[in-house]
């Protein structure tokens, strides 16, 4: 390296790394600030409202902290809203029912999106782009309307039922609307793009050599697949599977819009206790458990992670 | 498919016959013909290279023994079975991949298991196949390994196992040597040629690298736009190349134009006017005469000297305009008086020596065999 070159690069290091930037710190905590802001200060707010008891005023619930008689901080929790919710059969259902939902989605989801991923990620070129597009297209309409749509189509007098009816299939409209059937239509429908753009990403990586090495082993295509492709791809897939279960789960637009009055979703059940009942404790409990239940599986899938990353 | 993997190296062919014949094979890519009307013959236990430069068809051509592309037209005959129309998972042939291709996710002994896995090999002797295979490219030890905790020549020997656990009857290596850096590569040549001899199995290497297929090769098939233009063994290819290409291709020539002047049995003249004379070949030509041909003189075959030497033919002098010292040889550049410059090749016998120089006037000449006429 000539004299100058080295100047320069002396110059370059010291700019960049020698002292430490403000810049670096900067671009850093922008974002947690922004997070700290408007993501852990309301997760408290709601923390302490699911510690506290109801009462009526604006809002709606007692302080938890609280200047005494004498002068006193008084801190009061109640776990009587973690007590209720855990006693009462409905919460347990909607919880265990807004699993199912969001767990029979996700392996739709994975089904349907696998498929596809890999179909885009194996076009020619110039199609690869425009299938993409594709995908990512219906994000270009509000999420709302996209779901209202579907109360147009699946109606009683809805095109789908028309084209039945036409095709002399059935001989009078299917009730779709307000069934658990339309409920996993929104949720794959909405949640799919998520499944696909990871899936895409991990099988576009995969370097094909691989499948040709294995088919030169003796390895069949679809031995290989599950053997290589599958395996190699398994990042994007637990990727996908978070990023459309977790929605998923505390969906509330999509079972109150397409579901019927018996599609009990925890999404659903947090609204109604906090509009309807007024109860907020009640319904910041069931957040937080929501929370909690989701923040275990992702810490599980983590773990997972981790120890085949090891091995 | 029933191909016993223990069958491979052992199994019987008549001796003499072919081991791998290609016939006519011919691979068209839309319009664009990668490989045109190939044939040849292998023979059991050697080591064929095809060498050509990047887009020749060699890796095409290797790809259609491996299975993973179908020939446009023509066959794939390997130990007398007809494998055309086989699938790559169903032959019995083996591939060493340039990028090595080892499945990261598994461990180096799971890399190596995996072929025998597919054919339901019995546990116990996956593992002490594997452990064999490992032990004979100096691997033992590493069989928890992945990949990534490799270095290149250690992913190389994983990738040299993998395909040959099998016990291929026709072993395929693309640009095997290509991702290891000078020193590694040197060493790996006589290693990989080591365990070819102990094993018997019949390679076929790719490569673009010359002194590769020199090192490797038992023969050479250097191919150019699709076809190829001869085989030979290494020396055969040196020492008397068929064409202009071939001559240029492999090592470093001087080549330059003339016609037959004088057309004998034991010896031609040919009038060279780059050279401002005639060059004397102790051998006959068959072309008619007068015909143009191009003379290929090897650097290393010219001899330089001070004074001028005493033989009647082949002498020229000229000034010399380049050197360059390599420790083990001199190159120069001698530029003639027609304007031609020829490189000549000189070896550093003595240790103190009086070099020549720059600008120096020096005579060249070489031996009435040293020229090699090609009519292509």
């Amino acid at each position: 390296m000539n004299a100058a070159a080295e100047r320069l690069y002396r110059g370059v290091r010291r700019l960049g790394g020698g002292r430490r930037p403000v810049g670096r710190w900067v671009v850093i905590a922008l974002p947690y600030l922004w997070l700290a802001v408007f993501f852990l200060v309301p997760f408290l707010i709601v923390l302490k409202i699911a510690f506290a008891n109801i009462q009526l005023s604006m809002p709606p619930v007692e302080p938890v902290l609280t200047w005494t008689a004498d002068k006193v901080l008084q801190l009061r929790f109640h776990f009587s809203n973690f007590a209720f919710v855990f006693g009462d059969e409905l919460y347990i259902a909607a919880f265990l029912n807004s699993l199912k939902v969001a767990g029979v989605s996700t392996i739709l989801a994975l089904l349907i999106g696998y498929p596809m991923a890999y179909g885009i990620a194996r076009a020619p070129g110039a199609w690869r782009n425009i299938l993409f597009l594709l995908v990512v297209l219906p994000f270009f309409t509000s999420f709302l309307l996209r779901v209202y749509a579907w109360l147009g189509l699946l109606g009683r007098n809805g095109p789908i039922n028309d084209v039945l009816l036409a095709l002399g299939l059935v001989h009078e409209p299917l009730q779709m609307l307000q069934t658990d059937f339309a409920v996993y239509l929104g949720m794959v429908y909405s949640y799919l793009p998520f499944m696909i753009l990871p899936l895409y990403s991990a099988i576009e990586k995969l370097d094909l050599t691989l499948l040709e090495a294995a088919a030169d082993l003796g390895c069949r295509p679809t031995k290989a697949f599950f053997t290589i492709t599958l395996p190699l791809t398994k990042e994007g897939i637990f990727a996908g599977c978070l990023l459309v279960f977790i929605p998923a789960v505390g969906e509330y637009v999509i079972p109150a819009l397409l579901g019927g009055p018996d599609t009990l979703m925890i999404g659903r059940v947090v609204w109604d206790e906090f509009f309807g009942n007024r109860d907020w404790p009640v319904a910041s409990a069931l957040a937080i458990v929501l929370l909690a239940i989701l923040s275990g599986f992702v810490l599980l899938l983590q773990r997972v992670q981790a120890r085949e990353g090891e091995a | 498919m029933n191909t016993a993997p223990a069958q491979g190296a052992v199994s019987g062919t008549t001796a003499g016959a072919p081991y791998v014949r290609i016939d006519r094979l011919t691979k068209r890519f839309g319009n664009f013909v990668a490989v045109r009307q190939v044939s040849l013959e292998i023979a059991r236990g050697e080591i064929f290279c095809l060498l050509g430069g990047s887009g020749c068809g060699k890796t095409t051509l290797l790809r259609m023994l491996a299975g993973f592309e179908t020939p446009t037209e023509g066959a794939i005959y390997i130990d007398g079975v007809d494998v055309t129309q086989v699938p790559p998972y169903e032959r019995p042939v083996n591939m060493m991949f340039q990028s090595y291709a080892l499945f990261p996710h598994m461990t180096v002994a799971q890399n190596v298991a995996f072929g025998l896995r597919q054919d339901g090999t019995p546990r116990a002797e996956i593992d002490s196949r594997v452990r064999e295979m490992l032990a004979l490219v100096q691997l033992d030890g590493y069989e928890k390994r992945k990949p990534h905790q490799l270095s290149g020549g250690q992913r190389q020997r994983v990738a040299l196992a993998r395909a040959l656990v099998k016990r291929p009857k026709l072993l395929l290596l693309d640009e095997p040597l290509g991702a290891l850096d000078k020193k590694l590569r040197e060493r790996t040549q006589f290693e990989l040629v080591n365990l070819q001899e102990k094993l018997g199995v019949t390679f076929v290497i790719v490569t673009h690298d010359q002194e590769e297929a020199m090192t490797l090769g038992t023969r050479i098939g250097v191919m150019r736009s699709g076809e190829i233009l001869q085989v030979g063994s290494p020396s055969d290819i040196y020492e008397f190349p068929n064409s202009r290409f071939v001559a240029d291709f492999i090592g470093s020539v001087n080549l330059t134009d003339g016609t037959l002047t004088e057309d004998e049995p034991d010896h031609v003249r040919i009038a060279c006017p780059q050279l401002g004379g005639t060059v004397y070949v102790d051998h006959g030509v068959s072309s008619p005469p007068d015909a143009k041909v191009s003379v290929a003189i090897r650097p290393e075959k010219i001899q330089l000297s001070r004074e001028r030497p005493e033989q009647p033919d082949n002498v020229l002098s000229g000034v010399i305009t380049g050197i360059a010292y390599l420790g083990d040889a001199t190159r120069y550049l001698v530029r003639l008086p027609t304007g031609f410059v020829l490189r000549v090749t000189a070896p550093n016998i003595f240790r103190h020596e009086e070099r020549l120089g720059h600008d120096e006037t020096v005579w060249l000449h070489w031996h009435p065999s040293a020229a090699v006429v090609v009519t292509r």
